[in-house]
């Protein structure tokens, strides 16, 4: 009926699901590349089907940055794993202060799992990747047998291009500056927490998975001095504060009453024994700046949506052994330790 | 969350501190044991010793649950997973902590064993049920609060006629285990430590009632305050034990009035009695053999007791050498009294019991105090040179 159609039959991506062909090299895996990403993730140099994605770049530094997928549920309120890998990606290239370009996604897809769902991750990572902006242009699919996978693992990999003037690494940290974030914090955590199988409970809160490019573009358009940016993911903000301060080598001293925590979010750790500075962001930053440009730092990061809720939280300070410690919203003090084990598995 | 913030405010922090600070005979020294560690956490958490004046101090008690499960019988959970099949349900406290050979329940998972994190018995009750083919084990641990969801469970598993179902239990008793610290030589004839009075446990009590307490607070001349866990809870608390010593009083107050009766949870108790009977001793980390100080099941529901149902062997578990965490647990030592705590104790690799769990004693100054010691290390270096 198509003399032009390379597959005979369309893929059945209501029923059908991944079986060991799809990832043999063969035409099973052409067609699952053709009808599931490239309908998706649709860009020219994606369509060329090379083994490599090729494209100019500008005079400049450059950065990369690459993170690996294996959230459990792969749904979950807020997102699910395909915006996950987007997301996390663009904003490790962007804690460089750099203008994320392009991305590239490789996924271990597990023998049984349905075509549905691969389709509907598939198509949230191209909404999630449109809406930012940055082209998926080059990937690859591996199919592993049934109970040597988890329904699938995605790994990105994206890299930028950092304007001039900017020199934003977590060694600059000095004490006397401040130390902001973006806005709430623990949400991604607990929205996965609150989906997981054993631990099922009823919240509102939903993931704060979000691309931060253009939070941190407005944030270095209005102050190019920023020292250091982070993305509390796993261990939480206390994780990005002792990475901050270990690699500074400097102290922190943060105001328990001015760190954004929702109420629910407070609620859910209270219930659960965990503390919310320890759990997982996925749209989220905590910024380093000259205490002189703190304020003119929060007004633009206000100013952006994903920044409404932004709070100057504490400040770096001179001391040698990196303490990062806390002033109590009771009025004594603690330390903000690493986190130590693990607080919950594969939030992302 | 109102109603926790409302047990956390500053500005009622600040008079309670107050008063407990114009309160406090300066002449003198208050030592006063928290038992639970529910308590020694919140004190670390919130900073309560930075609100205390320099006469008052808290010795941190064994209040914790899986600081006190012997080495032996951790080695009998991974015994029963590895040797004996089993599917090991456990709570997440007790994954990390260390059992003989530098093993404990999260390596032998690694290596094979299937033993599984539960957040309470009725996800061990699933597992069973889901796994008909295999034998399901709880690994029930903790003081009174913890016991009746384990009876609970014991019923439900009979009523169902869920056959792959049983309990390791390890419940332990509070009362016996003050009374045991208060007999030690070390308190009653060394006088190496010295005990004005007792934080009375929050969350046990409102099952067994401040009655129990009577007994010792006469006996030993000790006054027990009954308190809640939230910080305000403990500050308040501290306030009417110091208005007690003040007064040469040693009687049980109760401050988490909120919860806690003089009677308890009297069905919580009946269950309890229909499913479980006290066992002649235990061994306690720390403690040794305690008298009458653990529960065991019942004959009535012996199958589904682990410990019947299979042979476990009498595993002598050994303490990592120079482990202070016994001593520690009596109150007798600090954690900063033990040359492993910090060097090669911490909390991503403890050596013992103590460093585990947030409600261990060494895991609380270490993750949330030791700035100050730290700190004070430091002086002293830098005044030496």
């Amino acid at each position: 009926m198509n003399a032009h159609r390379r597959f005979p039959t369309r893929l059945n991506l209501r029923r059908g699901r991944v079986d060991m062909t799809h990832g043999a090299g063969g035409r099973a895996m052409a067609q699952l590349i053709e009808e599931v990403f490239v309908r998706h993730f649709d860009n020219e140099m994606l369509r060329a089907m090379d083994d490599q994605a090729a494209f100019g770049v500008g005079a400049g530094r450059m950065v990369m940055a690459t993170d690996g997928h294996v959230v459990s549920p792969l749904f979950f309120p807020g997102g699910d794993i395909g915006a996950l890998a987007v997301h996390g990606t663009i904003n490790d290239v962007a804690m460089a202060g750099a203008r994320p370009l392009y991305l590239s996604a490789g996924f271990i897809l597990e023998e049984g799992f349905p075509l549905a769902d691969l389709e509907r991750i598939v198509a949230s990572m191209a909404r999630a990747a449109g809406a930012a902006g940055v082209a998926v242009i080059t990937g690859d699919t591996k199919v592993v047998e049934r109970g040597k996978g988890d329904g699938v693992f995605i790994t990105t990999t994206g890299i930028g291009l950092v304007p001039e003037g900017l020199d934003i690494s977590a060694a600059n940290a000095r004490p006397g500056d401040k130390v902001l974030v973006s806005g709430h914090l623990g949400d991604h955590g607990v929205a996965i927490m609150s989906s997981r199988e054993n631990l099922e409970f009823e919240t509102a809160v939903v993931s704060d998975s979000a691309a931060l490019h253009t939070l941190v573009a407005d944030m270095v358009a209005a102050v190019p001095a920023i020292r250091s940016l982070r993305d509390p993911t796993r261990g939480g903000l206390a994780a990005a504060l002792n990475e901050i301060a270990q690699s500074a080598g400097v102290g922190m001293r943060l105001d328990e009453a001015a760190i954004p925590i929702r109420p629910e979010v407070e609620a859910a750790c209270e219930l659960l024994g965990l503390d919310p500075l320890y759990v997982a962001n996925e749209g989220k930053l905590v910024a380093i700046c000259p205490a002189d440009e703190a304020e003119r730092l929060l007004a633009a990061m206000r100013a952006h949506p994903l920044g409404a809720d932004a709070a100057i939280i504490g400040e770096v300070v001179a001391d040698d052994m990196g303490f990062v410690t806390m002033e109590t919203g009771f009025g004594g003090t603690r330390i903000v330790d690493w986190l130590a084990g693990e607080q919950l598995p594969r939030i992302c | 969350m109102k109603y926790v913030d409302d047990f956390r405010r500053r500005d009622i922090a600040q008079g309670l501190a107050a008063q407990i600070a114009a309160e406090v005979d300066p002449a003198r020294e208050y030592a006063f044991m928290e038992f639970c560690g529910g308590h020694t956490h919140a004190i670390f958490r919130y900073g309560v010793q930075d609100l205390m004046p320099e006469n008052l101090r808290f010795v941190h008690g064994p209040g914790c649950p899986v600081c006190v499960l012997p080495i032996a019988r951790i080695d009998n959970a991974i015994e029963l997973a590895e040797r004996h099949g089993a599917i090991v349900c456990s709570y997440g406290d007790m994954m990390r902590v260390p059992a003989s050979k530098k093993r404990s329940l999260i390596r032998a998972k690694a290596e094979g064993a299937d033993i599984r994190m539960v957040y309470s018995t009725q996800d061990a009750l699933r597992i069973a049920r889901e796994n008909p083919e295999r034998e399901v084990v709880f690994f029930a641990i903790g003081f009174e609060t913890t016991t009746p969801p384990t009876a609970v469970a014991i019923r439900q598993a009979r009523a169902e006629g869920l056959e792959n179902f049983s309990v390791f239990c390890n419940h332990v008793l509070t009362p016996s285990a003050i009374q045991h610290i208060l007999q030690s030589p070390e308190l009653r004839e060394m006088g190496r430590v010295r005990i004005d009075g007792f934080l009375g446990p929050s969350h046990v009590s409102s099952i067994i009632g401040s009655a129990p307490y009577e007994y010792f607070a006469e006996e030993f001349q000790k006054p027990v305050v009954i308190a809640g866990f939230e910080p305000l809870d403990v500050m308040q608390s501290t306030l009417m034990l110091v208005r007690q010593v003040n007064e040469g009083r040693f009687e049980v107050e109760n401050e988490y009035t909120r919860v806690v009766s003089r009677e308890g949870n009297l069905k919580a108790q009946a269950l309890v009695g229909e499913v479980f009977e006290l066992r002649a001793r235990f061994e306690w980390r720390g403690l040794g053999e305690v008298p009458f100080s653990a529960l065991k099941i019942r004959e009535e529901f012996a199958e589904y007791d682990a410990e019947r149902r299979f042979a476990l062997s009498e595993s002598r578990g050994r303490d990592v050498k120079g482990c202070e965490c016994p001593a520690i647990l009596r109150g007798v030592k600090k954690p900063t009294d033990c040359k492993l705590f910090g060097t090669v104790c911490t909390p991503d690799n403890p050596q013992g019991s103590c460093m585990v769990s947030s409600e261990g004693s060494c895991a609380a100054y270490w993750s949330y105090g030791r700035f100050r010691i730290d700190r004070q290390r430091q002086g002293a270096r830098e005044d030496a040179a």
